[in-house]
């Protein structure tokens, strides 16, 4: 069974102004996220992203519709259960929002206060926790005397203060710089590795997606229009708006336009190949190439590796004899799609 | 100066007295202050408590009383001072109106200052399943306290302003002795000496607001 699933959920906001639509934040939703994964959804700002992962911890309520965590109906739970739920559910903001009244350690101690964890059983865990996040010596600092990246660490500490099963980040890296977002998500993988904790990440950048999580959702108009294994839907997005996500990270198909500049520079016959399927080897087509007398260039596109499995499109400009190109053209066709651009007449 | 020096065991007696009706009217309005403004705050749109009719009853309340001139105020407050504490005169009744005249105006001051809390905070609070009532008690109010230190300074540098005027209800305090020995007995020295006073009150009381309001907010 899965750790937190939805069913059918809707999220209506009444009109803003008299006589103004009702605003369906999300709409007619299905999601299934097991223990162990790490969730990733994307899409644009205003796709209802953000309404979605309050849904789970139910600092939304839905307007209609089953959501389950853990096998409890969290749309039926009263005030005081929605509290012990949120215990066992950290969550990461974009804004960090750390309590600036507190120090480091206090932030860390809140949620266990309002656990009420034994007195002296939280000064361990704050050390403990701290530890972990790498921010031993600033326990008592307050969080105005701290850059970006270790506020957010505070905050998964603080989040990981109960020792939630679920973890709910909001664009917890789009106020970062990439050095730091990078050190974050690391903190993050090992969040899920070394403590077993489901992570459902909302996002708009396609890069936090490729390095950390093993799902994806693409999320557009309060819906989940695509979703699945991250290397399944970054090889072969369907959907328009996952394709416009992947293209932000992977470099594809050179463009009409950009064939043009490409084929004044490159005289020979252009052909793009795609390897699709992770395990193709891109030595053995190009020894290939080479055995059959045709020289390459490559001139485009761009490899990625998803947890160990590649995928990605090469342009080449192929030059040889033509009979010789046909051939190798054949012999690499059973281990890689090749797509022939239009030659000039 | 020789109008003066004859009078000084009275000036000492009437900072004493206006010491001790704002120091009271501090702690009873600031009290009903605070309640006031948590519950216009907790009680708008999107916040913890929200309700609407609720909201609009405290507001208008508020809007209502808030403006009245103090002076006029105390006249129509008198039957319910003489209710309430069984004088309508003196001290008491003073201490009772300007406590409930500073609820009104404090109750905007701790509305104003709580907004300044960012909601993001708040939401982390309620996600880590901390309870309304001690996300209110255990962090809105520390998260604001330095600009609510701010204004309950302001507040009682208000509140001296309107003690002065206790004379009309037969109160005591800095206000009446300037009126009573100063200005009917043509002797401005004594006036001024009483205006001394009270900018040294508001001084020190300006002092420690910003002194403690640093503290706070740690700069």
């Amino acid at each position: 069974m899965p750790l937190i699933s939805l069913r059918d959920v809707t999220k209506s906001y009444p009109p803003s102004r008299r006589g103004g639509d009702v605003v369906h934040a999300v709409e007619g939703l299905d999601l299934d996220i097991e223990a162990g994964d790490i969730y990733g959804i994307i899409g644009y700002s205003g796709a209802g992203k953000s309404t979605l992962v309050r849904l789970i911890n139910a600092l939304e309520h839905a307007t209609s519709g089953s959501i389950l965590v853990d096998g409890d109906e969290v749309t039926r739970m009263k005030e005081s259960e929605l509290r012990r739920l949120r215990l066992g559910i950290g969550m990461i903001f974009q804004q960090f929002n750390l309590f600036n009244s507190k120090t480091v350690a206090g932030n860390v101690a809140y949620p266990l206060e309002v656990a009420k964890t034994p007195r002296a059983d939280i000064a361990p865990r704050v050390a403990e926790l701290l530890d972990f996040v790498g921010l031993s010596d600033k326990a008592r600092n307050y969080p105005e005397q701290l850059s970006g990246g270790q506020k957010q660490r505070v905050g998964i500490a603080r989040a990981l203060a109960t020792s939630p099963r679920i973890l709910l980040a909001d664009e917890a890296t789009s106020a970062l710089d990439p050095e730091t977002t990078h050190e974050v998500l690391e903190l993050l993988k090992r969040v899920n590795t070394e403590f077993g904790v489901t992570i459902v990440v909302i996002t708009h950048e396609m890069d936090v997606i490729q390095t950390l999580a093993t799902k994806v959702a693409v999320m557009d108009g309060g819906r989940i229009v695509e979703q699945g294994d991250v290397f399944d839907v970054f090889s072969k997005p369907t959907e328009a708006s996952s394709q416009r996500f992947v293209s932000t990270v992977v470099r594809g198909v050179p463009s009409d336009a950009e064939l043009v500049a490409l084929r004044q520079r490159h005289p020979g016959r252009i052909v793009t190949l795609s390897f699709r399927d992770g395990n193709t080897s891109q030595g053995a087509v190009f020894s290939n190439l080479a055995q059959a007398g045709v020289a390459f260039e490559l001139i485009y596109g761009g490899i990625n590796d998803i947890r160990g499995r590649v995928f990605g499109h090469l342009t080449l400009a192929l030059t040889g004899h033509d009979d010789a190109v046909d051939r190798a053209l054949v012999t690499i066709a059973n281990k890689v799609d090749v797509t022939e651009a239009p030659r000039d007449e | 100066m020789n109008d003066l020096i004859p009078l000084l065991p009275k000036l000492w007696q009437a900072s004493y007295e206006t010491l001790y009706i704002v120091g009271l009217s501090l702690i009873f309005g600031g009290l009903g202050g605070l309640i006031l403004g948590l519950g216009l705050y907790t009680t708008r749109s999107n916040s913890l408590f929200s309700n609407r009719p609720v909201f609009g009853v405290l507001n208008v309340l508020v809007n209502v009383f808030r403006p009245i001139p103090f002076i006029i105020f105390l006249a129509a407050a008198q039957p319910l001072a003489r209710f309430v504490t069984g004088t309508g005169i003196g001290n008491t009744a003073i201490i009772f109106t300007l406590s409930l005249a500073a609820a009104f105006g404090i109750s905007r001051i701790v509305e104003q200052n709580l907004l300044t809390v960012q909601p993001g905070v708040i939401e982390a609070a309620r996600s880590v399943g901390a309870s309304r009532s001690r996300i209110m008690l255990t962090l809105l109010i520390p998260e604001a306290l330095g600009p609510l230190i701010l204004g309950y300074t302001f507040i009682v540098v208000a509140l001296v302003d309107m003690s002065a005027v206790a004379g009309y209800v037969g109160g005591g305090g800095l206000g009446t002795f300037a009126i009573q020995y100063g200005y009917r007995q043509f002797h401005p020295v004594v006036t001024w000496a009483a205006v001394l006073v009270i900018i040294v009150i508001v001084q020190l009381v300006q002092f420690l607001g910003n002194y403690l309001a640093r503290k706070a907010l740690r700069r």
